[in-house]
């Protein structure tokens, strides 16, 4: 609210003195109302630097509590690391550029009696701002690209395999069980019992379990390969707090490996927060109730996950005995390829 | 003087000429109101034609963020005008949800296109690409005649799909498939997406019509004396501009044509394993993904072909009005080289989380912060331009720098967009939207304004109300930064973008004042174009009568008689002698000299390279 009457403040004045000037500007040389007008205007802009960069730090302090509090994951920790460093970087150059170019506006307003530097280039000047910023780019570019590289390849491929799979406008999530490997599933096999479209004849398939509604559990310290998917249009599986994002594709499957660090109850004492709740929201337009797809995301110690995931039943021992004795001759497709 | 006469039309111009040299008038034909000002193929009057078009639709698609930002900052109201404005879509005061999403996306779609491509492109490179090469005319009237006719045909197909049963497209501007694709996902996706892509190829039609005819202009029109090192920056700017977009548009049309296919003779391009309404349909082997390549194939460059203009009309704003040289003349033309070729090669960034291959995303990632050293080298120029310089601070030097201001600040974020391990946790998120409105809406408007209030006597023959000018200005920048820089807390704080309301989850709640702040500010200054508008009509009937070159400027474009004529100048195509930046030339008489003054003339003032 503040910063809604400071800036009012500032409207207001702003519009007093372009009043004055137009009053002022009716009966005079045009010399004289050009250098009324430039007085005020580069005073303006002096103005709007000094307090919109004051305002800015303002906000980013007053801000803080609101934005997402320390990341849950291993790769999190270090890509909100990265982007302080980025933060840093661009902040300087910002603070630099801009006052240089307001600053440079208000002091080299125009005289009639004075004339601009004739300095059409400099070659050498011209070489520093361009090897001095690609220097800057490149260490960026090189630790960005060594942390993506961390991310998308450095990882064994033995994570615990958890399917997320979304669907207008909900997620389901498939724990892929003992022997690690999820089930075959195929789109022309989903029914309202079988809404991921298993195809119960994978042996695979035996041990998956399935939670499908408002929560997902995760265990805190363990390697977690995720599987994403999707039966309609495309969605995505966005977990803030973690800073994992991936697209869910219909047709193909995307992964995402990830080790939470930080279980739901250690975040509700970090956050002072006892309603403190991780969450998946689905941040690619998906439909008419894309605001609403969510799903609750619990991080449990690995033993209270090992625990609840024994009450978890089987997808199989649910399962209708029709769908079971089906033949699954139409499951043709596999559809557990990495997709490119 | 030598008489060049260097059009195509070149007879039927000279037939104007000797016929309305001496006329007071300005009626350089017996022209009937039709061919004056409906299917006029003069290039002036195409100019003006794209300029009012496209203030037309930025207002429309101004009006809908006021709609969607009243939803996003005070969810829980109900605004009775809504019911009257939008029927059933605004029920009870309460904004749909489907609605909202068809507001997001057609503001979209009218501010990127109609707005930024269309109205910038078709404004500025039909006026001053004739004027400042020294052309009579485009190389083809009747193409950039059909190329306004294509764009106000695709605006109107736009516009009238707002009024159909289910509701216009709303898959978001980019309508990404399978959602944009099957109207059992989203009911905007029936006739309204239809209804989108038909006006999205016209389009497409008005945008290579309109860029064949500037590069050709430029290429092949220009006077006697204007080598491609004389140009003005603006004409360089609209020229790689034009070349972007013809290497581009047409991988929209394939991409807008494989999706009409998947839509209506079941195809399976971008679909596959699809399982909806209950029933699974038949596509299988498609990618949703292919969508995604070809659309930012287009869509990048795109960001550049809205960009590009609006710098090269800075560049030539700020130095006039600085009195000064554009610093790095080379560098300038040399970094918007450098940027177009690139934004060929970065369309990947837009992708990250798509699943693509990490190491595709390794080099959209170095590709993409590339981008940045050109861009930097921009920005410091204009910086050093302004460095020394004798500043007259017009309403349209004030948008310029603007510009400049949003350019760094938008710039700067992009670094960290292009990042993929940062963009993980960014992407779709507000930060995005911060990050695009900054660099490519604001910038790009900006430039936009700063060319109106410049080359408005030029259109007009009259000038534009300064006070009103300064207000409008003053208002707008403090607004913009008021309303996009908010959105950056907004998306490090992990909200998703198009969200209907940020109720998903209790962690959103707390930021509901920045959204009110962020709506106050839009609310205001959507108010404030009105004075823009205002302005804007009022000046071209009740304007001071411009002179002939009111801000003492180089370019050739002030040389033509303040009232129009049909072939630009009465006379002999002005030669050309130099270069369009001798502002302050040392030992100068004035503190500029038109690019039609010989050497010969200003002794005092040539320096040993001048020749």
């Amino acid at each position: 609210m503040m910063i809604t009457i400071l800036l009012g403040t500032l409207v207001v004045i702003r519009l007093m003195s372009v009043s004055q000037m137009a009053s002022v500007l009716s009966g005079e040389d045009e010399d004289v109302a050009q250098k009324r007008d430039n007085s005020m205007n580069s005073i303006g802009m002096m103005l709007f630097m000094v307090i919109g960069l004051a305002l800015m730090v303002y906000m980013t302090i007053k801000y803080q509590p609101f934005m997402l509090p320390v990341a849950a994951s291993v790769h999190g920790a270090e890509t909100d690391f990265l982007l302080n460093i980025n933060f840093a970087v661009i902040g300087v150059v910002f603070f630099i550029t801009q006052v240089m170019l307001f600053w440079f506006v208000y002091k080299y307003q125009h005289n009639k009696n004075r004339r601009a530097l004739f300095y059409p280039d400099n070659h050498k000047l011209e070489l520093i701002w361009t090897v001095v910023p690609t220097i800057v780019l490149s260490a960026l570019i090189v630790t960005g690209l060594r942390e993506w590289n961390k991310m998308t390849q450095g990882h064994p491929d033995d994570g615990m395999v958890v399917q997320v799979y979304g669907y207008q406008f909900n997620w389901i999530t498939r724990y892929s069980g003992p022997d690690n490997k999820l089930g075959r599933s195929y789109y022309k096999l989903i029914s309202d019992t079988n809404p991921l479209g298993i195809d119960y004849s994978d042996p695979a398939s035996k041990d998956d379990i399935m939670t499908k509604g408002n929560e997902m559990h995760l265990p805190k310290g363990v390697p977690i390969q995720f599987i994403f998917n999707s039966r309609d249009v495309i969605h995505s599986a966005y977990f803030p707090h973690f800073r994992t994002q991936m697209n869910c594709v219909p047709g193909m499957d995307t992964r995402f490996y990830m080790e939470a660090t930080i279980t739901t109850n250690e975040m509700k004492g970090i956050t002072k927060n006892e309603k403190f709740d991780y969450v998946l929201l689905c941040n690619k337009i998906c439909g008419v109730a894309h605001y609403n797809m969510k799903m609750t995301v619990v991080v449990d110690e690995p033993a209270e996950f090992s625990n609840w995931l024994k009450g978890e039943k089987k997808i199989i021992d649910a399962a209708p005995t029709a769908e079971l004795e089906q033949n699954n001759t139409t499951a043709s497709t596999v559809n557990t390829e990495v997709a490119l | 003087m030598e008489v060049r006469d260097n059009t195509h039309s070149g007879h039927a111009v000279a037939h104007d000429v000797h016929d309305h040299g001496h006329d007071d008038h300005h009626h350089d034909h017996h022209q009937t109101f039709i061919t004056k000002y409906i299917f006029s193929t003069d290039h002036k009057m195409i100019s003006k034609q794209f300029l009012v078009t496209a203030i037309i639709m930025a207002f429309l698609a101004m009006g809908m963020s006021m709609i969607f930002r009243l939803q996003l900052a005070w969810p829980d109201e109900t605004f009775p005008f809504l019911e009257s404005m939008i029927g059933k879509w605004g029920k009870d005061g309460k904004l749909d949800s489907g609605f909202y999403l068809a507001l997001v996306t057609i503001h979209g779609t009218i501010m990127v296109f109609m707005v930024l491509t269309g109205g910038l492109s078709g404004t500025f490179s039909n006026l001053l690409i004739p004027l400042q090469v020294g052309a009579r005319d485009m190389a083809s009237g009747l193409l950039n005649m059909l190329s306004f006719w294509f764009f106000a045909a695709s605006s109107l197909v736009m516009f009238g799909s707002l009024f159909i049963e289910a509701g216009p497209a709303s898959g978001g501007w980019t309508v990404y498939p399978p959602l944009s694709a099957l109207p059992q996902a989203i009911p905007g996706s029936g006739l309204g997406m239809t209804l989108w892509l038909v006006s999205m190829v016209l389009f497409i039609v008005s945008a290579l019509l309109g860029g064949i005819n500037y590069v050709a202009t430029v290429i092949n029109l220009r006077t006697k004396g204007m080598s491609m090192t004389r140009l003005p920056l603006t004409v360089w700017a609209f020229l790689i501009t034009a070349i972007l977009g013809i290497l581009s548009f047409p991988v929209l049309v394939a991409a807008a044509l494989l999706l009409v296919f998947d839509r209506s003779m079941g195809t399976s391009f971008y679909l596959s394993d699809i399982f909806i309404g209950g029933v699974p349909l038949d596509h299988t082997g498609g990618s949703p993904i292919l969508y995604q390549h070809l659309f930012w194939f287009l869509g990048h460059p795109e960001v550049y072909i809205v960009l590009l203009p609006a710098l090269g009309l800075a560049s030539e704003v700020i130095s006039t009005m600085a009195r000064k040289p554009i610093f790095g003349y080379k560098a300038m033309i040399g970094s918007m080289l450098v940027i177009a070729f690139l934004s060929f090669i970065v369309w990947g960034h837009h992708m990250f989380v798509t699943g693509m291959n990490p190491f595709l995303g390794s080099v959209f990632v170095f590709t993409t912060l590339l981008v940045a050293i050109p861009s930097a080298v921009k920005v410091f120029n204009y910086i050093a331009t302004l460095w020394k310089a004798n500043i007259v601070l017009s309403p349209a030097m004030l948008f310029a720098i603007g510009l400049v201001s949003f350019f760094i600040t938008g710039g700067l974020t992009g670094i960290i967009l292009g990042d993929s391990a940062l963009d993980i946790n960014l992407h779709d998120t507000y930060f995005v939207v911060a990050h695009f409105h900054i660099v490519m809406g604001s910038s790009a408007i900006f430039g936009m304004f700063a060319g109106v209030y410049h080359w408005f006597p030029r259109m007009y023959g009259r000038m534009m109300n300064k006070s009103l000018g300064y207000l409008h200005f003053w208002i707008t920048i403090i607004c913009v930064y008021g309303v996009f820089f908010p959105m950056h807390f907004i998306g490090l704080a992990g909200v998703p973008r198009r969200y209907y309301a940020n109720t998903a989850y209790e962690g959103f709640d707390q930021l509901i004042n920045i959204n009110e702040l962020i709506s106050v500010f839009a609310i205001i200054a959507g108010v404030a174009q009105v004075i823009f508008a205002f302005n804007f009509f009022y000046s071209i009937y009740r304007g001071r009568k411009a002179p002939q070159n009111p801000w003492n400027s180089n370019t050739l474009e002030w040389t033509a008689p303040v009232e129009h004529v049909h072939g630009n100048w009465p006379g002999p195509i002005p030669e050309v002698h130099r270069w369009p930046y001798d502002y302050s030339k040392p030992n100068a008489k004035e503190d500029f000299i038109p690019q039609t003054v010989p050497y010969s003339q200003t002794p005092e003032s040539n320096r040993p390279g001048d020749f």
